[in-house]
């Protein structure tokens, strides 16, 4: 963390934004911005293990999706008046569902991690994407949520204090989760839990044989992963007021995939720089051509062919020390 | 009753042939070249387009099938060639990114040629009726001509692996890729080769596929997860592995689809006994899938044993 100066500027840059999306016009920018954010955390917290422990998980998105799911339920339920199983009354106190969300996403990557983790490579690629599909499906088939069609959150979730239908004052909720979130992430790759995911992902049978059980480790991070994406999950409900299971298809663990490895696979920004690139990719190319995807298929694969390191390695600042 | 599971098992075993023709070139390129291809879906689309167009402006299926194998396969070559022969030493992860691209590339250039709707694919000549198999039992005799055509490229590639020498590489390849190369054999050459024939038997696939279903944008994609839980459940690298978990989870597939809704219709209403029965069905092949990696982490038949 030698630049200090930048990251200020970059940080009030972003504090500033919806006023200078006002000012020139493009109010719609919030919104894409907000986007940015959510995803952001999704990718870095797929970053945590997928960078720095070497864990390649292929389906992310299930925490995403849990995530977003926890508080669309706990919305119905406030909205109906009836407890959950008849026991957990509903809420849509942001402070509550953010917090379960993340409870949910963590218990669930838990599970799966613990018995993921027993194979390594591509079989844990195929195991994590196996589970995510069963919870996929699990969702398309829970009509009483919707099931296929998803759910719909009529209001954003409350916090005291702040209007969350103000569009700015979701943003720079967003914002500062994000921000919060990678100072986290940032405090647990330097600690001496991240040396040790960093030594894993280098050669965990030397790791295994100097003394460290490396099974826990790499769950440990597995479930912090989780619960950011859980976290990130709960945000996008709140700014889709919309949840389905498209949040946990396939298709979008491998979005979250492709941010992580278009910004720079191990770098602290390099996650968010790829949700913008990504994102900010999809609504240029959007606005100019219908068949954009027809254009951001070759730009993803010239930037494996001739940019590996991502973005972030492009710029050749904040990549992987050491 | 009984007449009901033996269609759905020829059913299961149908779709598990399909689903062999798509795995079978997956877990070569997969366990020799070590890449993930994700495009693999794209060359199934690729081969049901090419069959449907030209069996619609000649009238013949059948010289739709030459069509659509012959334009999978050269896709195949040319991308194994301009992309993934760049991609051999890189990991997991770009691969993974590289192909992801290609299926944008493919699905959107696909839906700029030719709509989003859907083609109609005719049965070809003699195989547009239906015999029956058992008394009063009727089924469509092109689905027979797919298990046949399945169960042939199965014993063909049996042959051409155990028998032969290129056969004699790929099995080297797929246990000792290093030994090989230090060996002297032209690895590249292999490599497009047996990428070429992975290509061609996706696109035959695809071209099967037609009639039975829909040829859409988007159709690989559907199909694909399911191939790579085969190659799974198989282990990577392996041919009889690969058939082996493809009728697995071709006949668990269907049998599940086919009764699970049935059975929860009675102790729940109707819609949601469907709804249910059709997440439960299709969650049903990844709880295998996860059991048997659980079990035996390499799958059922490694390769590299």
């Amino acid at each position: 963390m030698r630049n200090v100066l930048p990251l200020a500027l970059l940080l009030a840059a972003a504090i500033a934004l919806p006023w200078a999306a006002e000012a020139m016009g493009q109010p719609a920018t919030i919104g894409l911005a907000t986007r940015i954010m959510c995803l952001g955390i999704a990718a870095a917290s797929l970053n945590l293990i997928l960078g720095h422990g070497g864990m390649v998980s292929f389906g992310h998105a299930a925490y995403y999706g849990l995530g977003a799911y926890t508080v669309g339920i706990l919305w119905e339920h406030f909205r109906l008046g009836e407890p959950l199983f008849g026991l957990i009354p509903g809420t849509n106190q942001l402070l509550i569902t953010l917090p379960v969300s993340m409870l949910v996403a963590g218990v669930a990557s838990a599970l799966i991690g613990a018995l993921s983790l027993r194979t390594t490579g591509v079989q844990f690629i195929m195991i994590t994407l196996a589970f995510a599909q069963m919870v996929f499906f699990l969702f398309v088939g829970l009509k009483a949520y919707g099931g296929d069609d998803g759910l719909l959150i009529r209001r954003r979730n409350i916090v005291p204090g702040l209007d969350l239908r103000d569009q700015d004052q979701l943003y720079w909720l967003c914002l500062g989760f994000l921000v919060a979130w990678l100072f986290l992430q940032w405090r647990i790759v330097e600690s001496r839990f991240g040396r040790v995911l960093e030594g894993i992902r280098q050669n965990e049978r030397r790791m295994a044989a100097i003394g460290i059980a490396t099974y826990r480790y790499k769950l440990a991070a597995f479930v912090i992963a989780g619960m950011g994406c859980g976290l990130a999950g709960a945000l996008t409900a709140n700014y889709l007021r919309f949840v389905s299971p498209d949040l946990m298809a396939w298709q979008k663990s491998g979005e979250i995939m492709v941010m992580v490895i278009l910004g720079g696979v191990g770098t602290l920004l390099g996650p968010v720089v790829g949700a913008a690139a990504l994102v900010g990719m999809e609504y240029v190319l959007g606005g100019i051509t219908e068949n954009w995807q027809f254009f951001l298929g070759p730009i993803l694969l010239a930037v494996v062919l001739w940019a590996p390191g991502g973005i972030m390695g492009l710029l050749g600042r904040g990549a992987r020390r050491g | 009753m009984s007449a009901l599971v033996v269609e759905q098992l020829l059913n299961g075993l149908q779709f598990g042939i399909m689903l062999f023709l798509l795995a079978a070139g997956l877990t070569l390129v997969f366990g020799i070249m070590g890449v993930i291809n994700l495009a693999h879906g794209s060359l199934f689309m690729v081969g049901a387009y090419a069959a449907a167009l030209v069996a619609q402006a000649s009238g013949s299926w059948w010289l739709g099938l030459l069509a659509g194998v012959a334009a999978a396969a050269a896709t195949g070559m040319v991308i194994e060639f301009v992309v993934l022969r760049r991609l051999y030493a890189r990991d997991h992860l770009d691969q993974v990114l590289a192909t992801f691209g290609l299926i944008l590339f493919f699905n959107q250039g696909i839906t700029m040629l030719f709509g989003r709707q859907p083609l109609m694919v005719q049965l070809p000549q003699g195989f547009a009726g239906s015999i029956e198999i058992m008394p009063g039992v009727p089924y469509p005799t092109f689905r027979l001509l797919i298990i046949a055509v399945g169960l042939l490229v199965a014993l063909g590639l049996y042959v051409l692996i155990q028998r032969t020498r290129i056969g004699m590489l790929v099995r080297a390849g797929a246990t000792h890729r290093e030994m090989v190369r230090a060996l002297g054999v032209d690895i590249r050459l292999l490599y497009t080769v047996v990428f070429g024939l992975g290509a061609l038997l996706a696109g035959l696939a695809g071209v099967m596929a037609g009639p039975v279903s829909n040829v859409q944008v988007g159709m690989g994609e559907q199909i694909l997860i399911l191939t790579f839980v085969v190659v799974v459940i198989g282990g990577i690298g392996s041919v009889r592995g690969a058939l082996f978990g493809a009728l697995l989870v071709g006949i668990t597939q269907t049998l599940l689809s086919g009764f699970v809704p049935g059975w929860l219709r009675q102790v729940m209403p109707g819609s949601e006994a469907d709804a249910l029965g059709a997440a439960l069905s299709s969650m049903g092949v990844y709880v295998l899938m996860a059991v048997v990696l659980l079990v035996k982490p390499k799958g059922l038949f490694p390769a590299h044993a």
